[in-house]
C-alpha cells in the first residue's frame, strides 16, 4: 500500500527523561522514526522533555518542543499545531500512556487528529490483563494461571488448584513491595499476608510460578496488509524469574530444535496479526525445558528496549520501519536499507552470536539490594558480537567497564564456597563472575545448572572457557594455544596474567605472529546477498571485510553503556562529533559496545565498529585504519581513560593533548596550574593513606570533601564533618593508596554555578554560564541548574568568563571543557575542570543554537572559531528562563537513599522553559515527575541545623494554604514562630508516626534533611524511603524546597488578610 | 582433533578440524542460511550430492533426537559448520550430531571461515568440492584438477527414491505421493490431515498410478535438474487433468516442464528458512523454507496453460505456479516446513479442498 497522502504533519511523542526501564534506545527509536517520516515527505511535530537527546534536535523534526510530556502541555501543542495525526508507539511506555491519556481527555476527537500505528485499542487489550487473558484463550495461547485473592484462605483455595510454587503480587505497590515466591503453605501465608497489608486495595495478584522455564523473546512486525515477520528471536541466558532487562540475553536462541522455534514464532505471529499491531512488538514466552509445554508471559505494543537491541543485533532498522508502517507503507513495498537490494519483509538470517548484559547501578549504590528479580534495576547495557558464544561474552563481560576483562570475580579468594552457593541459586549482578568461580573451584557444570536453572547449554560454555585457562597456563608461549584462546574471546591482559607477561607483550607477540583480529559486516542476510553496511564486529577469522578507504579518517570513541553519571549526554556529544567530521571532509568511525544509542546506528557514521572500548580492541581497529587521530574528548571517561594508553601506543590523539588532559585531572599538576594562572580554587591536597588524610584535613578544618581522583558522577564522594567519620570513610568506602590517591578539600558553603566552554587553542567560545538552585555539595549532575544564571553580579560574571578563558588557554584545551565553580561569600573559586564534553553540552546547545560539540570538533581539526563564524567570549543572553531538573529512578533501587549529595544519584534530566523562572521551574518540576498541588500538606522533618531555614519555608507554605506537618523537635520550633503545626509522632511512636503519614498519603510534600549515616536503619533513611515507595515527592535539599514553594506562590492568587483598621476609642 | 582440508575447486583451501566420518568426500558446496534445524536440512533428500555450509556459526547445539528426521538415510556429501557444539543440551537430544555423522558416514569440517566460504558461493556459484579423509597429507594440486574434471551429477532422483511403493494410511483423502526424494515432513502433513497416502518411486507408469484410483496426487521435492527426470515429466504430462495435482519444489518444477516451460540454473540457489514469497493472489508475504538450485524461467511460460501464483520478493524468480484449467497447483517452496517457518501450511489445506471440489465434481458429473 502506498504511503498516506491525506496526512501531512505529524505529532510524534518522546519519552521523556532516562529512567531505569526507560533509556536511551528511545532517543535512537525516535530519531529513527522522525527522520523516516521526513524522509517520506511528511512534516514531523515532536515533543520531548528531555534536552539530551538527539531526537530533540531542529534537524530531525521540523519543529520540535521541549515541553513537559502531560496532557496538559502537549493538548496545548495539539491545539497550536493542528496536526493531522500522533505518533505514540515509539516513545515508551511514557509515549503510550500520554496518548491514552489524550483519547481520553477528548482532544484527540475535538480536533480530529488520528493515532497511527498501532491502534489505542488493541494497545488497550494487550496491556489490559483481562482483555489479554481472553484474547490468548481464542488464539489457545496459554498464559500462567492466576487469580486476584483478598485473604489468605482465597489464596490457598487457588494453590490447591494449581499447586506450588506461585508468585504473589501486592496490587498497586511500587517495585513489587510485598511480593515473592511461595513454595509452601508457611510462606505462602506470610507472603499473602504481608502482601494483603502491603497493597492499598489489600488485593494481591497470585500467578503460577514458571520460573526455571526459559525465557525466549520474539521481535515481531506487522503491517496494515497483514504481512508479520519476526526480526529476531533471543534466549535469555538467566532463566524466567529475572526481568528480561536485568538478564543476560543471547541473539538468536540457542537451544531451541527448530520444531520448538516454530512453535514459539507461529503463536508470537498470531498474537501480533490477532491484536493487530501495526509496527513493531516484542513478544515474551516462557519455554518448559522438558516438554513443548509453554506460555505468553507479555506483549509489549511498541518499540521497546529489546527492539534495539534486536535491531542492534541484526542491522534491521525496526523503529525506522515502524515509522514508515505506521503512513501505510506495507513491508513488501519498503526496501531493506541494509542490502539496499531486498525488502524489508524478511526474516533477517544471522552468522555470529550476539551477547547483551545489563550495566547495574550497584557500584554507586552499594547499599542497594543486588538481587535480581521481577523489577528492573539496570541503567544500561552492552552488547557484544562474535562468531561463538564464548567470544561474545567475553567481549561483552569487558564492554562492561565494571574493571573485569575476564570472567574473573573480584576479591575471590574473600568468598566462601557456601557463599558462593548462595549467589549462584540467588540471582545477582554478579551471578556470571561466582559461575566462573565456581567452576574453577571444581564444581560439576551439573550442579551449577541445578543452582541456577541456566541451560547447560550455556555453562558448558562458559565451562570452555575456564578450561582454556587451565590449557593457557600450561601452553606459557604456545601460538597455537594463544590463537585458540584469542577464538574464544579472551583479553591480552587476562592471557597476559596466566603467562606472568605484560598484555603489552602478549598483542606484541600477536602482531608479530599474524594472530590479530578481521572484520565481519552485520548484514541482515548471513552474507546471502552483496550489501554495502558499514557496521563491523571484530573475530578471529581469515577473510577481513572492512576496506579501509583513501579518505583521511578519524575515530571517535563512544561512551559505553549508560549508568549513573555516564548518560545520554555523551552519545549526543559523540554524534555531533561525527557528524562534525564528516562536514570537515573526513571519513568518521565510530567504536562504541552500547546497542542503546544512536551513535551505534549504523547509518550515522561512515563506519561503526561494535566493539568493546578496552585498549586492545581500540588498538586493533586503529591498526587496522590508520586514522590521523582519535578524538576521546566525546565518549565521557570512558573515552577520556583509554587517553594515555593510546598515546603510549603512538596514536594522535586530536584536540587537548594528553599532557593537558593531565593537567585538568591530576590534582597536584592542576594545582600547579591554579597557581600559575592565579586562579583560586578551594583548599585541599591528596592523600595516599589514612594518616595523610586526617593531616590535611586538619590543617584546612571541617567539613571537608573527599573522593578518590578519576572518577565520573562523584562516585564515592562524600562531605565529612569530623575525625570519625573521615575514618570510615578511609577505611570503608575508598582503599587509598599511592595508585589511588583522595582528594580531600575543604568544603565551601555557596552557590555553584557551571560553565562549558570551546577553545581552539587560542580563542575561547563560553555558550553560558548555569547557576544551580542546590548549594555547592549537591552534585552537578542532580542540581536543578538554571540558565541564565539568576543571582550572579556583572563583576562575578566577569570574573568567571576571565577565569574560564585563562583556564582554557592554560590548559591549552582544544575543543570542549567543562568548568564548576562555587561563590562563597563573594568570591569565585574554581572547583574542577574537566577537558571533556560534560552532561550539560546538550542542554546548553539547545537554548544557545550553538552545536557546541560539532564547533568543538571543527576546532579539534583545526577550524579556529573565529573561522566557524563564532565570536568569542561569553555569548549574549538568550531570552527567556531555562531550568535542568534531575530525574531519578528510586522507586526501582530498593535501600538506597535519596538523599542528594556530593555523589551523583540520578539517571536522567528534563528541561523547563519559559519567561520566567517560576513558570519554567514548573514545568521542569512537571516535566521530571513532580505533581504540584495548589494546596495541601507538607510534612518537615528537618536537622536542628536547618531549623532556622525551614521557619521560613514553612512559613510561606501556610500562607499559600499548605497544612504543616512536623516531628515534635522541627514542631516546637515553627510554633514559636508563630507557625500552625500538626505534631506527628517520630517511627516508633505511639500516636500517628511520619510512616502512617506518608503512607496514608496524608502529606503531599515531604521535605527531609535527616542526613548524615547512611545505614538503612537510620529514620531519615526509612521516611526518604517511605516517601519513594509512595511516590510523594520528597525534598532533601532546601534550596529545592525553595524553589518548589516559590512556584507554588507564582501559580496562586495572594490571600492577604485586609490590614485591620486601627480602632480608635 | 584430526586436521581436515576443504578444498574448492578454484583452488581455495579451507584447513580446519574433522568430524563425522573420517572419509574423505566429494560435491557441490552449498550454503545454508537457517538458524535453526540443522537436523532437518542434513536428513533432506534435496541435499543429495552437496556439501552443506551452515552460515549460523554454532551447530549441534540441541543434538540430534528421533523424531526431526526428514528422512532414515541422509544422503547430503559433507557437513561445513564453524564450531560444532560437543555436549547438546534438549530434553529430546538423544545423540550428539558428530555421533550421528559418523553412524552415517557423513564428513564434517569445523573451525573454518564459514563466512568467506559463503561469500565465495555467492559470487561464484555452483562450487565443486572436497573434503579431505581426516588427518591425511594431500596434493592439494591434484585434487583441484580432479575437481575440475569431475563431471555435474546427474541422476539424483533415482538414486534417492524410495525403490518399491509404501503405504502411510489413514482414513480421509487418497493420496498417491511420488517420491523424487521426498521429505518426511510432507506425508507428516497428509498424514495429519488424515489422508491415506501412497509413496511410490519416482518412476511408476501413470497407468499403474492411476490404478491405485487417487483423488490426488502429491508430487514431492528432490534434488538436482529437474530437465533430468524425463520419465517423470512424461508421466506427469499423462496425469495433468485426470486428478487434482499439487507440486512442491522439484515437483514444481517437473509439473511446469509437462507443461512446456523451462528451468535454469540459479547463480547460488535459495537455501535457508527465511525467503519472502508473495502469495499474488492474497497480496500477502509468506515468509518461507527453501531448498533450490533451478527455477522455472519465466519467459517460457508463454504459450502454457501456466500463471503465475508466487513470486520472490527478493529476485522476483517465480515461486507458485497454477493450471488455467485443470486442478493443478505448485509451489517452490517448502509449506511442509521441517525445518523453517509454517507460514504456507495452509497450502496442504488448499489441497485437500481442491480434492474435495474435484471429488464433488466427479459425483455431480454422474449423478
Amino acid at each position: 500500500m502506498p504511503k498516506r497522502k491525506d496526512i501531512e504533519s505529524i505529532l510524534v511523542i518522546g519519552s521523556g527523561p532516562i529512567v531505569i526501564g526507560q533509556a536511551a534506545e528511545f532517543d535512537y527509536a525516535g530519531t529513527q522514526a522522525c527522520l523516516a517520516l521526513k524522509e517520506e515527505g511528511y512534516k514531523v511535530i515532536l515533543i520531548n522533555s528531555n534536552p539530551a537527546t538527539i531526537m530533540t534536535d531542529t534537524e530531525i523534526a521540523d519543529k520540535v518542543y521541549i515541553e513537559p510530556i502531560s496532557l496538559e502541555f502537549v493538548s496545548r501543542i495539539l491545539r497550536k499545531e493542528r496536526p493531522d495525526a500522533i505518533l505514540p508507539t515509539l516513545g515508551g511506555q511514557t509515549g503510550l500512556n500520554m496518548a491514552i491519556e489524550l483519547q481520553k481527555s477528548g482532544i484527540l476527537d475535538e480536533l480530529g487528529i488520528e493515532v497511527l500505528g498501532t491502534k489505542l485499542e488493541a494497545i488497550h487489550h494487550a496491556e489490559d490483563r483481562e482483555l489479554f487473558r481472553s484474547l490468548m484463550f481464542e488464539l489457545g495461547a496459554p498464559v500462567p494461571e492466576s487469580d486476584i485473592v483478598h485473604s489468605v484462605e482465597e489464596a490457598k483455595a487457588f494453590v490447591e488448584k494449581i499447586g506450588y510454587p506461585v508468585i504473589v503480587r501486592p496490587a498497586f505497590t511500587l517495585g513489587g513491595t510485598g511480593g515473592g515466591i511461595c513454595h509452601n503453605e508457611q510462606e505462602l501465608e506470610e507472603i499473602v499476608s504481608s502482601g494483603l497489608k502491603y497493597s492499598p486495595v489489600k488485593q494481591c495478584l497470585l500467578e503460577k510460578s514458571i520460573a526455571g522455564y526459559k525465557e525466549i523473546e520474539f521481535e515481531v512486525m506487522r503491517d496494515s496488509k497483514n504481512n508479520a515477520i519476526v526480526v529476531c528471536s533471543m534466549e535469555n541466558v538467566d532463566p524466567v524469574g529475572i526481568h528480561t532487562g536485568d538478564s543476560i540475553v543471547v541473539a538468536p536462541v540457542q537451544t531451541l530444535t527448530d520444531r520448538e522455534y516454530q512453535m514459539l514464532r507461529n503463536i508470537s505471529l498470531d498474537i501480533i496479526r490477532a491484536l493487530k499491531i501495526e509496527g513493531g512488538c516484542n513478544v515474551q514466552l516462557a519455554l518448559d525445558p522438558h516438554s513443548f509445554k509453554y506460555y505468553v508471559i507479555e506483549v509489549n505494543p511498541r518499540v521497546s528496549r529489546s527492539s534495539a537491541l534486536a535491531s542492534k543485533a541484526t542491522g534491521y532498522p525496526i523503529a525506522k520501519i515502524a515509522a514508515k508502517i505506521a503512513v501505510g507503507l506495507t513491508l513488501d513495498e519498503i526496501k531493506n536499507p541494509v542490502t539496499g537490494t531486498t525488502y524489508a519483509d524478511f526474516e533477517p538470517a544471522i552468522d555470529y552470536v550476539v551477547a547483551k548484559i545489563p550495566r547495574w547501578p550497584f557500584d554507586k549504590f552499594e547499599s542497594a539490594k543486588r538481587n535480581l528479580g521481577t523489577q528492573m534495576k539496570a541503567t544500561g547495557e552492552v552488547m557484544a558480537l562474535g562468531r561463538n558464544f564464548e567470544e561474545a561474552i567475553l567481549k561483552a563481560v569487558r564492554s562492561l567497564e565494571t574493571g573485569h576483562y575476564h570472567i574473573d570475580l573480584k576479591h575471590a579468594e574473600d568468598h566462601d564456597d557456601n557463599w558462593i552457593e548462595k549467589r549462584i541459586k540467588k540471582a545477582g549482578d554478579e551471578r556470571l563472575f561466582f559461575i566462573a568461580e565456581a567452576m574453577r573451584r571444581g564444581v560439576a557444570v551439573e550442579q551449577i545448572h541445578k543452582w541456577s536453572q541456566i541451560d547447560l547449554f550455556f555453562l558448558y560454555k562458559l565451562k570452555n572457557i575456564i578450561d582454556m585457562e587451565t590449557v593457557l597456563s600450561e601452553n606459557k608461549n604456545d601460538l597455537e594455544v594463544l590463537k585458540q584462546a584469542k577464538r574464544l574471546g579472551f583479553a591480552d591482559q587476562k592471557i597476559a596474567e596466566l603467562w606472568d607477561m605484560e598484555a603489552k607483550e602478549i598483542y606484541e607477540l600477536r602482531k608479530s605472529n599474524g594472530i590479530v583480529p578481521v572484520y565481519k559486516m552485520v548484514d541482515t542476510c548471513a552474507a546471502e546477498f552483496e550489501s554495502a553496511t558499514p557496521y563491523y564486529y571484530g573475530t578471529y577469522e581469515e577473510e577481513n571485510e572492512s576496506i579501509v578507504s583513501d579518505k583521511p579518517s578519524v575515530i571517535v570513541l563512544g561512551s559505553g553503556p549508560i549508568r549513573i553519571g555516564q548518560g545520554v549526554e555523551f552519545d549526543y556529544a559523540t554524534v555531533h562529533s561525527v557528524w562534525a567530521i564528516q562536514e570537515a571532509g573526513y571519513e568518521a568511525i565510530i567504536i562504541n559496545s552500547n546497542p542503546e544509542t544512536v551513535s551505534t546506528d549504523f547509518s550515522i557514521s561512515d563506519k561503526l565498529y561494535f566493539e568493546p572500548l578496552t585498549i586492545e580492541d581500540v588498538m586493533h581497529i586503529i591498526d587496522l585504519e590508520k586514522p590521523i587521530g582519535v578524538v576521546v574528548q566525546f565518549g565521557g571517561q570512558t573515552a577520556i581513560n583509554l587517553a594515555d594508553k593510546l598515546a603510549a601506543n603512538g596514536v594522535k590523539i586530536l584536540g587537548t593533548s594528553l599532557e593537558d588532559i593531565d593537567r585538568a585531572e591530576n590534582r597536584d599538576l592542576f594545582e600547579q596550574a591554579l597557581k600559575e594562572l592565579e586562579i583560586p580554587q578551594p583548599e585541599g591536597d591528596t592523600a595516599v593513606s589514612l594518616d595523610e588524610a586526617l593531616e590535611i584535613a586538619k590543617r584546612i578544618g571541617f567539613p571537608v570533601l573527599v573522593r578518590p581522583s578519576y572518577v565520573l558522577g562523584g562516585r564515592a564522594m562524600e562531605i565529612v564533618y569530623n575525625e570519625n567519620e573521615l575514618k570510615q570513610y578511609m577505611e570503608n568506602a575508598v582503599e587509598a593508596s599511592p595508585d589511588h590517591p583522595v582528594l580531600i578539600d575543604r568544603y565551601l558553603t555557596g552557590k555553584e554555578v557551571e560553565v562549558d566552554a570551546i577553545s581552539d587553542g587560542e580563542n575561547v567560545l563560553i555558550p553560558g554560564i548555569m547557576e544551580h538552585i542546590e548549594r555547592a555539595g549537591v552534585h552537578s549532575g542532580d542540581s536543578i541548574s538554571v540558565y541564565p544564571p539568576q543571582s550572579l553580579t556583572q563583576k562575578q560574571i566577569e570574573t568567571i568568563v576571565d577565569y574560564t578563558t585563562r583556564l582554557a588557554r592554560g590548559l591549552n584545551i582544544v575543543g570542549l571543557m567543562n568548568i564548576q565553580y562555587v561563590i562563597s561569600d563573594g568570591n569565585v573559586y574554581v572547583i574542577e575542570v574537566n577537558p571533556r564534553a560534560s552532561r550539560t553540552v546538550p542542554f546548553l546547545s539547545k537554548i544557545t543554537n550553538i552545536p557546541m560539540a560539532n564547533v568543538a570538533t571543527k576546532a579539534i581539526l583545526g577550524q579556529s572559531i573565529v573561522e566557524q563564524g563564532y565570536e568569542t567570549g561569553l555569548v549574549e543572553e538568550k531570552k527567556g528562563v531555562y531550568v535542568k531538573v534531575p530525574v531519578f529512578s528510586f522507586a526501582k533501587l530498593r535501600r538506597v537513599d535519596i538523599t542528594l549529595g556530593p555523589e551523583m544519584k540520578s539517571t536522567g534530566e528534563v528541561m523547563g522553559k519559559d519567561i520566567t523562572l517560576e513558570k519554567a521551574l514548573y514545568k521542569g518540576l512537571v516535566a521530571s515527575g513532580i505533581e504540584i498541588k495548589p494546596y495541601g500538606t507538607v510534612l518537615f522533618t528537618v536537622a536542628d541545623k536547618d531549623k532556622e531555614e525551614a521557619i521560613s519555608l514553612a512559613k510561606r507554605f501556610q500562607s499559600v494554604g499548605y497544612r504543616i506537618m512536623a516531628t515534635e523537635g522541627t514542631a516546637k520550633k515553627f510554633e514559636e514562630a508563630g507557625i500552625r503545626t500538626e505534631v506527628v509522632d517520630k517511627i516508633g511512636g505511639k500516636g500517628k508516626t511520619l510512616v502512617d503519614v506518608i503512607q496514608n498519603g496524608d502529606a503531599q510534600v515531604v521535605i527531609n534533611t535527616l542526613t548524615k549515616g547512611k545505614q538503612p536503619a537510620r529514620d531519615g533513611f526509612r521516611i526518604r524511603r517511605e516517601t519513594v515507595e509512595n511516590g510523594i515527592p520528597c525534598l532533601t535539599s532546601l534550596d529545592t524546597a525553595n524553589a518548589l514553594i516559590t512556584v507554588i506562590e507564582s501559580m496562586t492568587f495572594a490571600i492577604q488578610e485586609m490590614p485591620k483598621a486601627e480602632v480608635y476609642s | 582433533m584430526k586436521k581436515r582440508l576443504l578444498i574448492l575447486e578454484d583452488g581455495t583451501v579451507f584447513q580446519g578440524e574433522a568430524f563425522g566420518s573420517e572419509q574423505s568426500s566429494q560435491g557441490e558446496v552449498v550454503f545454508t542460511t537457517g538458524m535453526t534445524g540443522y537436523q532437518e536440512t542434513i536428513t533432506d533428500p534435496s541435499f543429495y550430492g552437496q556439501i552443506v555450509t551452515f552460515t549460523y556459526p554454532l551447530i549441534g547445539n540441541y543434538g540430534i533426537n528421533s523424531d526431526d528426521f526428514e528422512t532414515i538415510a541422509p544422503v547430503i556429501r559433507g557437513v561445513v559448520v564453524r564450531e560444532l557444539t560437543k555436549i547438546p543440551s534438549n530434553f529430546r537430544s538423544e545423540i550428539t550430531l558428530d555421533e550421528y555423522l559418523k553412524t552415517h558416514n557423513i564428513p564434517g569440517i569445523e573451525g573454518i571461515d564459514t563466512r568467506k566460504l559463503t561469500r565465495i558461493i555467492r559470487s561464484k556459484g555452483a562450487v565443486r568440492a572436497m573434503l579431505t579423509a581426516a588427518g591425511e597429507e594431500v596434493n592439494v594440486e591434484e585434487i583441484v584438477k580432479q575437481l575440475n574434471e569431475t563431471p555435474y551429477l546427474k541422476n539424483h532422483v533415482k538414486e534417492v527414491s524410495t525403490k518399491m511403493p509404501f503405504p502411510s494410511p489413514g482414513r480421509g483423502k487418497r493420496v498417491v505421493l511420488m517420491d523424487f526424494g521426498m521429505k518426511n515432513g510432507i506425508l507428516r502433513e497428509l498424514n495429519n490431515r488424515h489422508c491415506d497416502v501412497l509413496v511410490v518411486p519416482y518412476n511408476t507408469p501413470a497407468e499403474k498410478i492411476m490404478s491405485f484410483r487417487p483423488e490426488g496426487i502429491l508430487l514431492s521435492n528432490g534434488p538436482g535438474n529437474p530437465a533430468d527426470v524425463t520419465e517423470a515429466i512424461e508421466t506427469i504430462k499423462e496425469l495433468i487433468g485426470k486428478v487434482p495435482m499439487f507440486g512442491i519444489c522439484l515437483g514444481h518444477q517437473l509439473i511446469a516442464l509437462a507443461c512446456g516451460a523451462k528451468s535454469y540454473k540459479l547463480p547460488f540457489g535459495h537455501r535457508g528458512g527465511n525467503h519472502p514469497v508473495k502469495n499474488l493472489q492474497t497480496g500477502v508475504v509468506e515468509i518461507t523454507s527453501q531448498n533450490h538450485g533451478y527455477v522455472i524461467d519465466e519467459n517460457s511460460l508463454e504459450g502454457t496453460d501456466l500463471e503465475i501464483t508466487h513470486v520472490s520478493l527478493n529476485d522476483g524468480t517465480i515461486e507458485g505456479l497454477k493450471h488455467k484449467k485443470h486442478p493443478v497447483f505448485s509451489v517452490q517452496f517448502h509449506p511442509e516446513a521441517s525445518p523453517g517457518p509454517e507460514d504456507s501450511n495452509y497450502l496442504f489445506d488448499e489441497f485437500i479442498a481442491l480434492m474435495e471440489r474435484a471429488g464433488e465434481e466427479i459425483a455431480y458429473a454422474k449423478a
